[in-house]
């Protein structure tokens, strides 16, 4: 079981849910796994026939996933973006600017990384310089 | 000079807290080291060979009289005493204690000061030519530019875990003084066809493969700067290789796909990035670049300073090394040397921080400049103030007359801090300036410049100097190999290895063989070094070093031949 | 500057001041370098190891370095080590200045 982490604090997943892997990805399915690795210029077409992208960080020193997120937000994907892996709370902020809508990690992760730990980088809206400068306009 | 508005100074104090919270984590265990370098890197604290250092950020290297105070200020009470001013401009302190650390950054945020991203993944402080604002020579101030950048890089979500480091430097010159052909995003600022814009030169850098950059774009319109550096980093972000960290910094990733290939994705990358840009707000800048405009400059005329130049023989031959000419008349750009022979190079006691911060709020602008050749720069002195400016150097031991002159020497600080180096730089460059200050051979020799690097991540910049030393371990001794002929102008070059290394006893006779050679058969005292080493290039040094090789392959030239 | 060594001390430096510590017989960090454990078998450095990587709230970067034992007392082999020992050779700072 995983842990869930959104501007809220923690929550436990609402239901499983069946990604395609990014090697093979099955037509129909709504549910996507991208490794940090991923060339995007591999997934064509409208990324809204997925109803949630899952991206991994398979250490919190690889910041190809925060790049990932926003490249799918430019192409205009309106749905659900997770980040899975190892994140840690410090980098929930850099995670919702970059697109994702929340965050999810292992059981034991999040008995380290607490639940106030996350809350406590909550304020993403916050000190935003990009947006102050006229990035990301909506 | 920009004054941080309130969105900045909310930005520190929240920063700082986060920092002071994640400090607690990794004391008390929440945090592994592992979790927390990253963390602690990017508020700059590195763990060197016998302490913490905390390198605080200078944006662009300038900073005011409050600022330098407050430098003098931590040094003294949470350090030993004394500051290392560095070649990207920065300030480090060898000292900090862990506990101490989020108490320096309250108090440096007091000041608007930080130390955020001088360290990490991340992109790091934007240095920008010394004498913005001031020279004669300049056709835009670069640092609104610098500090746009600044603010666009500050905390970026998306770039503070990139595949490594990465340095952005500005210039409004034509003669490059910030070093932009070795950084990964170097710019000039331009004028074309009256309107404002950008050469973009990426892919450069020194370390272990030096690599000069490469021009992706000639003239970047003003407006279009932000989103075209998001796109040049976001590329870089994906492209960039994490599996190798000697080949992740995006002049390899250059070199590897080819300059052509790495402008289009950029190009095209730009064109996704645009469409959701709205412009920097127009009050915004415009508050930004009439903070960096020349204050009111003193109408009055030069007073004495003729007469003191033509009376005074000491100040005289200081104002002929270390003043650069000033885009006013009755101006002049002063540089205070931290070179002094024997000394370490780039460091600064805290009464000499002190006194240059009470010499800039009265004579200069309240405007202090950090050079990365680690000297001090005041940028805007009145003629007539110029032979008291002097004065008051001299009563701290801040008057050495050598800018430009073999021993105002750029060294790392070496073995004797770094964790990284594998030998020692600065007894090099004292025992380089005190034997050619005994020799009373600095004037005649005249412009050139020595750097020093402790270890193959160039630090010191060796690659580009003029003579270049590499401070290495051979067999568990330090061993020093020379390059020649760098350059870190406009004119930008990497130094040719000369050959094996010497050891520390007879690396400075060897550097005094190059420089009696060139003494000898230079085209009289107007020749430069490097201009003479350009003339004759590498081999008649490599003579000069190296003569038993030379001889011997001569020897076995002519048995061959018999 | 050959590899010769006696023995292997256990360093570290000490996380709340970045203090250079080595481990010494009672597996507690200690200042001096006069003080460390010289582990002259390969078992009981291992278990020494075992046991301080550990303690990660008290020290940061372990990792062991070869000695030599001597009349004269403990001497790292590398003179990185020396200097580590010993403090920086510009200004009188460090272990070489400090009454530990």
């Amino acid at each position: 079981m995983t842990q869930i982490i959104s501007d809220s604090g923690f929550e436990l997943p609402k239901e499983a849910i069946n990604y395609s892997a990014w090697s093979n990805i099955i037509a129909g399915n709504v549910a996507i796994d991208i490794p940090s690795d991923a060339d995007l210029d591999l997934l064509s077409g409208d990324l809204n026939r997925f109803k949630i992208i899952r991206i991994n960080f398979p250490t919190f020193a690889d910041g190809r996933g925060f790049t990932i997120a926003k490249l799918i937000r430019i192409r205009g994907y309106k749905g659900h973006i997770r980040a899975t892996g190892y994140i840690i709370p410090d980098q929930y902020a850099m995670a919702r600017r970059s697109g994702f809508d929340d965050v999810e990690i292992s059981q034991s992760l999040a008995k380290r990384q607490t639940e106030s730990e996350w809350l406590f980088r909550a304020n993403w809206r916050e000190h935003d310089y990009q947006k102050r400068l006229g990035f990301n306009k909506d | 000079m920009y004054n941080y508005s309130e969105f900045d100074d909310a930005f520190i104090k929240e920063r700082n807290y986060q920092f002071r919270n994640q400090v607690k984590r990794r004391v008390n265990g929440d945090l592994t080291e592992d979790e927390f370098k990253p963390l602690r890197l990017m508020n700059g604290l590195y763990l060197q060979l016998h302490a913490y250092m905390l390198r605080v950020a200078i944006p662009y290297g300038t900073l005011n009289s409050s600022q330098m105070n407050k430098l003098a200020m931590i040094a003294d009470r949470w350090d030993k005493g004394y500051g290392h001013f560095t070649t990207r401009q920065n300030i480090q302190f060898n000292w900090p204690k862990l506990t101490d650390v989020p108490d320096i950054l309250d108090a440096l945020a007091e000041v608007k000061m930080h130390a955020i991203q001088t360290s990490g993944n991340t992109i790091r402080n934007v240095t920008a030519d010394h004498f913005s604002g001031a020279a004669a020579d300049e056709v835009e101030d670069p640092r609104p530019y610098a500090e746009l950048i600044r603010q666009w890089s500050t905390d970026h979500p998306e770039f503070q875990f990139l595949p490594r480091k990465f340095k952005v430097s500005v210039t409004g010159s034509k003669n490059d003084r910030a070093v932009i052909h070795a950084h990964d995003i170097g710019l000039r600022v331009l004028h074309n066809d009256g309107k404002i814009g950008f050469q973009v030169i990426v892919g450069g850098g020194l370390g272990r493969t030096p690599m000069i950059g490469k021009v992706i774009n000639s003239f970047l319109p003003e407006q279009d700067l932000l989103p075209y550096l998001e796109a040049i980093v976001s590329v870089w972000n994906i492209l960039g290789r994490r599996d190798n960290k000697y080949k992740s910094r995006i002049k390899i990733t250059v070199h590897e796909h080819g300059i052509e290939k790495i402008r289009e994705i950029v190009d095209e990358r730009f064109a996704k990035i645009k469409r959701s840009f709205s412009g920097v707000n127009k009050e915004l800048f415009s508050e930004i670049k009439s903070a960096f405009l020349p204050s009111l400059l003193k109408l009055q005329g030069i007073g004495d300073f003729e007469f003191a130049y033509e009376n005074d023989a000491l100040f005289r031959s200081w104002v002929d090394t270390n003043t650069h000419k000033h885009k006013s008349s009755n101006y002049i750009i002063a540089s205070i040397s931290l070179k002094n022979h024997g000394e370490t190079p780039g460091d600064a006691t805290s009464d000499q921080m002190r006194m240059i911060a009470d010499i800039a709020q009265r004579y200069s602008h309240d405007e202090i400049r950090i050079s990365h050749e680690q000297n001090i720069i005041l940028p805007h002195v009145h003629k007539s103030d110029l032979a008291q400016v002097f004065s008051l150097l001299k009563s701290v031991n801040l008057n050495t007359a050598n800018i430009g002159l073999i021993s105002d020497i750029i060294a790392c600080p070496g073995m004797d801090y770094c964790a990284l180096a594998t030998a020692r730089s600065i007894p090099i460059a004292q025992e380089i300036a005190m034997r050619f200050d005994d020799l009373k051979l600095e004037h005649k020799i005249g412009h050139i410049q020595i750097k020093i690097s402790g270890c193959i991540n160039a630090c010191g910049h060796h690659h580009v100097g003029h003579i270049g030393i590499l401070g290495l371990d051979r067999a568990g001794v330090e061993n020093y190999q020379i390059t020649l002929g760098g350059s870190s102008t406009e004119a930008t070059a990497i130094g040719e290895r000369a050959g094996p290394g010497f050891s520390a006893s007879t690396i400075v006779p060897a550097i005094e063989k190059i420089i009696l050679f060139y003494l000898k058969v230079r085209l009289g005292e107007y020749e430069s070094f490097i201009q003479t080493y350009r003339r004759l290039g590498l081999e008649p040094f490599k003579k000069v070093l190296y003569p038993s090789v030379s001889k011997s392959f001569k020897t076995s030239g002519e048995a061959n031949a018999a | 500057m050959s590899n010769n060594h006696t023995g292997k001390v256990i360093t570290a430096n000490d996380l709340l001041n970045g203090d250079v510590v080595y481990i010494n017989s009672q597996l507690k960090w200690a200042l001096r370098l006069s003080d460390a454990k010289v582990f002259i078998d390969d078992a009981s450095f291992e278990k020494a190891l075992t046991h301080v990587n550990k303690q990660q709230n008290e020290v940061v970067g372990i990792y062991s370095i070869n000695i030599n034992l001597s009349d004269t007392g403990i001497a790292p082999n590398h003179f990185r080590e020396k200097f580590r020992n010993n403090g920086p050779s510009n200004y009188n700072h460090g272990k070489q200045s400090e009454v530990l």
